[in-house]
């Protein structure tokens, strides 16, 4: 047993090969490789406008690349190409074993329909037909991100940002995905309660063997959840490694720019 | 024939003929939004453009024409668009369910069973079922094609954590032949059960949407639940006051501002077919007829 989980961390579980896309003239991503293992937290950090965001899109298969391919092994073990999935099963793929959670929540929730609702969403969509069923893993979700049960059947318009987020996050994950997609979780947050939102995160992360891409400006953010850190800087990785080494140590120029940048606490 | 000046039911050949090539498709694939290019009709959107068009593309001479307006034969919707198609078509009409080939309706199905060869036409106000919860047509026609339906329940969940209970009551969605989510019109969900398995055609005709869509004869309908909270229909408890039926939708009249109302059939054919079989309800007025009769001799 603990050989076959060896076995099955051994393969990445997300392959990237000389990832680019460009709009007209302008490359917003260029030959960007990498590999996801399980479990693994990966951070891409830089500037605005040097290409995470595209990146995370193109690795979500949101986007398609001018070159390069993505590619996922899939429940069943066996890796796919993103680009020859069809659109079916991409969506499939994104409801149930990915997680995409974005900056702003009411682009990941629907804001109008109750708290249980929103977590219960995924589960209704790959069938779940009992909502007795569908409300008890809601409310186990919600306690599990700490949102009191109390407020179950509140919309998440009513909530606070800190709220919103950590309920965004019970939605993902309650389909038990693999791999999240995280879009700068923290951002628009006041600095406590990103402390707590990470804290939440680093712990589901861990209990979960989760894998996580996240993308992120803040190298805090990137220190405390994250195992290897990739810098990017005008569409391209300039320095990766693990969290520590990159950012106690950094090699690139741009990279030392950016850690001494931060203002010491 | 007293409509000389009129092509026959008022729409011209090729508008009916590309109609019906929309009935067509919509009748192939059961519960399919089909689109097509809705005409200006002498009647502004939300009484029924949808659902004439429809019945202008279907009728021939030899048809009989019944038209209903939330079950009613007699209101202002429904006798304008019988007389304008008695005016422009000729046809005859009817307010027996029985006697009639093309029913137009708004919001209900008749009581009385239909058979084989009628034709059922809905006038339809909002064909997506989705709409409400997904405003992108884009992304709701995407969700039809992948038959991503999740969403449906979601509006569901909401009315049980809402209300204990499936609130929905009227244009309650249904799965048609086991595959498209569809929006039954804004008919009551009384009404549903209906649908499932109706040995007569049923079209329905959205105007200012520019949609069609049907169920075939003797097609799977079914509505949407929870296996904890299976559909049902929903009816007051009461019986008719003209014509105590049991198991007919009643519409709720107010009779005074003291807070007095009477429960009558909705489905004026059908509450009047009882009636005249000699059925009374406690309001109804058959007894004081009887008696004025009656004083003459006595």
């Amino acid at each position: 047993m603990a050989d076959q989980d060896m076995l099955e961390n051994d393969e990445p579980l997300l392959v990237a090969k000389s990832l680019s896309k460009s709009y007209g003239r302008i490359a917003a991503c260029r030959d960007v490789s990498f590999a996801l293992y399980p479990g693994e937290v990966l951070a891409i950090v830089g500037e605005s406008g040097s290409g995470k965001s595209t990146l995370l899109q193109l690795l979500s298969g949101q986007l398609a690349a001018s070159g390069g391919q993505v590619s996922y092994r899939m429940r069943d073990g066996v890796a796919r190409d993103l680009a020859t999935l069809g659109e079916a099963e991409r969506r499939f793929l994104f409801r149930t074993d990915w997680g995409f959670v974005h900056q702003d929540p009411a682009q990941g929730l629907r804001m109008a329909v109750s708290a249980g609702a929103n977590v219960g969403e995924r589960l209704m969509a790959v069938g779940w037909n009992h909502y007795g069923r569908i409300r008890d893993t809601a409310s186990d979700w919600l306690t599990r991100v700490e949102i009191d049960i109390a407020r179950i059947d509140d919309a998440p318009r009513t909530y606070s940002g800190g709220m919103r987020q950590r309920l965004q996050i019970a939605r993902n994950l309650v389909t038990e995905p693999r791999l999240v997609f995280m879009d700068e979780p923290t951002g628009g947050l006041d600095v406590s309660v990103q402390a707590r939102l990470l804290d939440l995160v680093r712990s589901l992360v861990a209990e979960l063997h989760l894998a996580v891409i996240i993308v992120t400006h803040d190298l805090a953010v990137a220190r405390l959840l994250s195992h290897r850190v990739m810098v990017m800087k005008g569409g391209r990785v300039i320095e990766t490694g693990l969290t520590d080494q990159v950012l106690d140590d950094p090699r690139e120029p741009y990279t030392q720019l950016l850690v001494s940048s931060i203002l010491p606490p | 024939m007293n409509a000389p000046a009129y092509n026959f039911a008022y729409l011209d050949e090729q508008t009916k003929r590309m109609i019906r090539r929309a009935i067509l498709k919509a009748i192939a694939i059961p519960g399919y939004q089909v689109p097509f290019a809705s005409r200006e009709m002498p009647m502004p959107y939300g009484w029924g453009t949808g659902g004439v068009q429809v019945t202008a593309a279907i009728l021939g001479p030899q048809d009989v024409l019944k038209v209903i307006d939330q079950g009613s034969d007699d209101t202002t919707n429904a006798i304008s668009i019988r007389k304008f198609f008695a005016k422009t078509a000729g046809v005859a009409t009817t307010t027996a369910t029985e006697d009639a080939t093309v029913i137009q309706t708004r919001h209900r199905i008749p009581e009385t069973s239909l058979h084989a060869n009628q034709v059922l036409v809905y006038q339809v106000p909002i064909p997506e079922p989705l709409r409400f919860l997904e405003p992108r047509e884009t992304e709701t026609r995407r969700m039809h094609a992948l038959a991503e339906y999740g969403l449906m329940h979601v509006k569901l969940y909401e009315d049980i954590a809402r209300f204990g209970h499936i609130a929905t009551a009227y244009a309650y969605p249904v799965k048609v032949n086991a595959r498209y989510v569809m929006d039954p019109s804004p008919t009551p969900k009384f009404d549903n059960p209906k649908m499932d398995n109706c040995p007569a055609l049923q079209l329905f005709g959205a105007g200012r949407e520019k949609r069609i869509y049907a169920i075939p004869p003797y097609t799977q309908v079914v509505s949407l639940d929870f296996e904890d909270h299976p559909f049902e229909p929903y009816r007051f408890n009461a019986p008719c006051a003209l014509c105590a039926a049991e198991n007919s939708y009643l519409d709720e009249i107010v009779t005074d501002d003291k807070g007095g109302r009477m429960f009558v059939c909705s489905d004026t054919d059908y509450c009047e077919g009882r009636q005249a079989a000699g059925h009374h309800g406690s309001l109804s007025a058959a007894p004081y007829k009887e008696k004025a009769q009656e004083a003459p001799n006595g």
